[in-house]
């Protein structure tokens, strides 16, 4: 397993966030969560400006196996979505915290990071999962 | 491959391990109000010899009627060939089998159809068939909600001739998932669509047009495509799939094309049989792939370069998606399927050409014939393929109980849909003159 980005927070359904200059939050899933679906096929965008829930459904991600949810991490509006994955959802196999971002959030309030993990702790579950 | 019941043994070890007494206690959150005890006029249990006497009983009581209804159903030749090939064994299931792959064959008259109906439809994807063309409208108009995000309205406009029956379906299965169905105008002389009464802004999430038309005539398809397209609407093409050897198919449909379309497969090879089964169709654009519901199969090779055939598409479907799966259909009609591929096969494009040029010739011929006489004449004006509504002087229910006792089934009596004494008249191939002058000095007499 690659060693994980130490910049992200992350969360225990396999998403990564990053925290922009701009006040937003950019997210994608992680190369576990991209390893385990296989060669990713579709990849369903939320459409810009609108609003997600945390906790809520964002995107939908398909594989020639499966085809799985990916949960909003924090609430807030959607002020851009990766129109590239349309035509490149293996971006996403390839390059899980680079150009496979899924979407970027406006949040609706502070961001609470006690809600989110640390690289560590994301690390410690990818370890517990292995066991 | 074969099918293996549970054993008593199996039973009661899959009872004991989720902790139910019995089967019928999986049943017990269905509330006592909701089931019934028996089925009326259907007896407890016959055995093999009793229920072949009984069927051969009520089949005899049918007769063989000469047969000119249509509406959504059509009595064509089937050739021999086309039962015979698809009661093999190993074609012989309704289903396609959850281990896909180990079953090629299966595959590939899968893959077959596919093909062929992509062909007739002029668009690019078919998935490998749904229950009939009603429910077929219900599940084009779900997906059409999930392609077309940008319109929230959940309202479907229906083109003034579309089989009232598939709306009542449609509703009935989309209705609670916040979906309207509404008809937009009809002009009175034509049957077809008023456009000098279509306004703008109505928000429509989809446009359904039947072409031909339930009642027979031909909508002016371009147009009404390229006018749904304007308001930012999806278009289902509802076809009939003998026509569209004749007809423009719906791909071509306005500058566009329509993006999904969808019909009842029954003329290709399936017999009326009271009702069914038949089998619905359903074809789209490529961009709406990921929304149909159901199975495709693709043509692959494998890791030596064999030729293979595999399931493609189907990440979406319950056993994998569960709740969100994009529709709760089980299965597809596999085996009318199959009679519907070789009977396609068999025919080829001039064969169903034929079908079709002669099933509007016999059909010109009963409506010109019918329409000399008093009191008859056609209910709506244009052109048609093979079914005409015409407009009585009388009641119609009894013109067809007379008919009937001269072992003729005389039409589909129209007279709740068109609001006047009307009857839908149909003459396929099947006819030879003799019957259509049999029918027309018939209700001559009975209508004297």
């Amino acid at each position: 397993m690659n060693e994980l980005p130490g910049d992200l927070l992350y969360t225990k359904d396999h998403e990564w966030l990053r925290r922009e200059d701009d006040g937003t939050v950019t997210i994608g899933i992680t190369d576990h969560a991209a390893s385990s679906l296989g060669d990713l096929v579709y990849v369903e965008l939320p459409e810009v400006e609108q609003d997600v829930d945390s906790g809520g459904e964002m995107a939908v991600v398909e594989s020639v196996k499966a085809a799985s949810d990916v949960y909003a991490p924090i609430s807030g509006s959607v002020v851009a979505v990766n129109e590239d994955l349309a035509d490149d959802p293996e971006k996403i196999n390839s390059e899980p915290y680079g150009e496979g971002w899924i979407v970027r959030i406006a949040p609706s309030d502070d961001v609470d990071e006690s809600e989110l993990m640390s690289p560590d702790d994301y690390q410690q579950l990818l370890d517990e999962l292995d066991e | 491959m074969p099918f293996i019941p549970h054993t008593e043994k199996d039973t009661q070890e899959m009872l004991a391990a989720i902790g139910a007494d019995s089967i019928e206690a999986l049943f017990d959150e269905i509330p006592a109000n909701l089931r019934i005890d028996h089925l009326h006029g259907v007896p407890e249990a016959h055995n093999e010899m009793e229920v072949s006497r009984l069927m051969r009983d009520r089949a005899a009581m049918d007769g063989s009627p000469l047969c000119f209804i249509g509406a959504g159903a059509y009595e064509h030749h089937i050739p021999a060939a086309v039962w015979d090939i698809a009661t093999r064994g190993e074609f012989y299931s309704a289903y396609t089998p959850y281990q896909a792959e180990a079953s090629q064959g299966t595959l590939q008259v899968i893959y077959e159809y596919q093909t062929m109906i992509t062909a007739l439809t002029g668009l690019d994807v078919s998935n490998a068939s749904l229950y009939d063309g009603a429910s077929a409208l219900a599940e084009a108009a779900l997906m059409s909600v999930r392609s077309n995000r940008r319109v929230k309205s959940g309202r479907v406009l229906l083109a003034p001739g579309v089989n009232p029956v598939y709306e009542q379906v449609a509703a009935a299965i989309a209705g609670s998932q916040g979906l309207t169905f509404e008809r937009l105008p009809m002009d009175p002389k034509t049957g077809n669509v008023a456009f000098d009464e279509l306004g703008d802004g109505q928000d429509p999430v989809a446009v359904v047009i039947q072409q031909p038309s339930y009642p027979g005539t031909l909508e002016d398809v371009d147009r009404l495509t390229n006018w749904a397209h304007a308001q930012d609407a999806a278009v289902i093409g509802i076809v009939n799939p003998t026509s569209l050897a004749l007809l423009k198919p719906p791909g071509q449909w306005g500058e566009q094309g329509a993006g999904i379309a969808i019909g009842e497969g029954q003329p290709l090879g399936v017999p009326l049989s009271s009702g069914g089964p038949y089998f619905g169709f359903m074809t789209c654009k490529q961009k709406h792939v990921r929304q149909m519901p159901g199975r495709i199969v693709g043509r692959t090779t494998d890791l030596d370069g064999n030729l293979g055939f595999t399931l493609t598409l189907q990440a979406r479907e319950q056993h994998i998606r569960r709740t969100k799966a994009t529709s709760n259909i089980c299965t597809n009609q596999g085996l009318m399927v199959t009679a519907a591929t070789i009977y396609m096969s068999l025919l080829g494009h001039d064969g169903l050409a034929s079908v079709a040029r002669r099933s509007h010739a016999n059909t010109s011929r009963l409506v010109d014939g019918l329409c000399a006489i008093d009191g008859v004449e056609r209910l709506y004006e244009g052109p048609y393929f093979h079914e005409v509504a015409l407009r009585l002087d009388r009641p119609v229910g009894p013109v067809l109980a007379e008919l009937a006792e001269q072992d003729i089934l005389g039409g589909f009596d129209l007279t709740d849909f068109a609001g006047t004494d009307a009857l839908l008249v149909c003459a396929t191939e099947t006819k030879s003159e003799a019957d259509i002058d049999r029918y027309i000095s018939a209700f001559a007499g009975v209508t004297a």
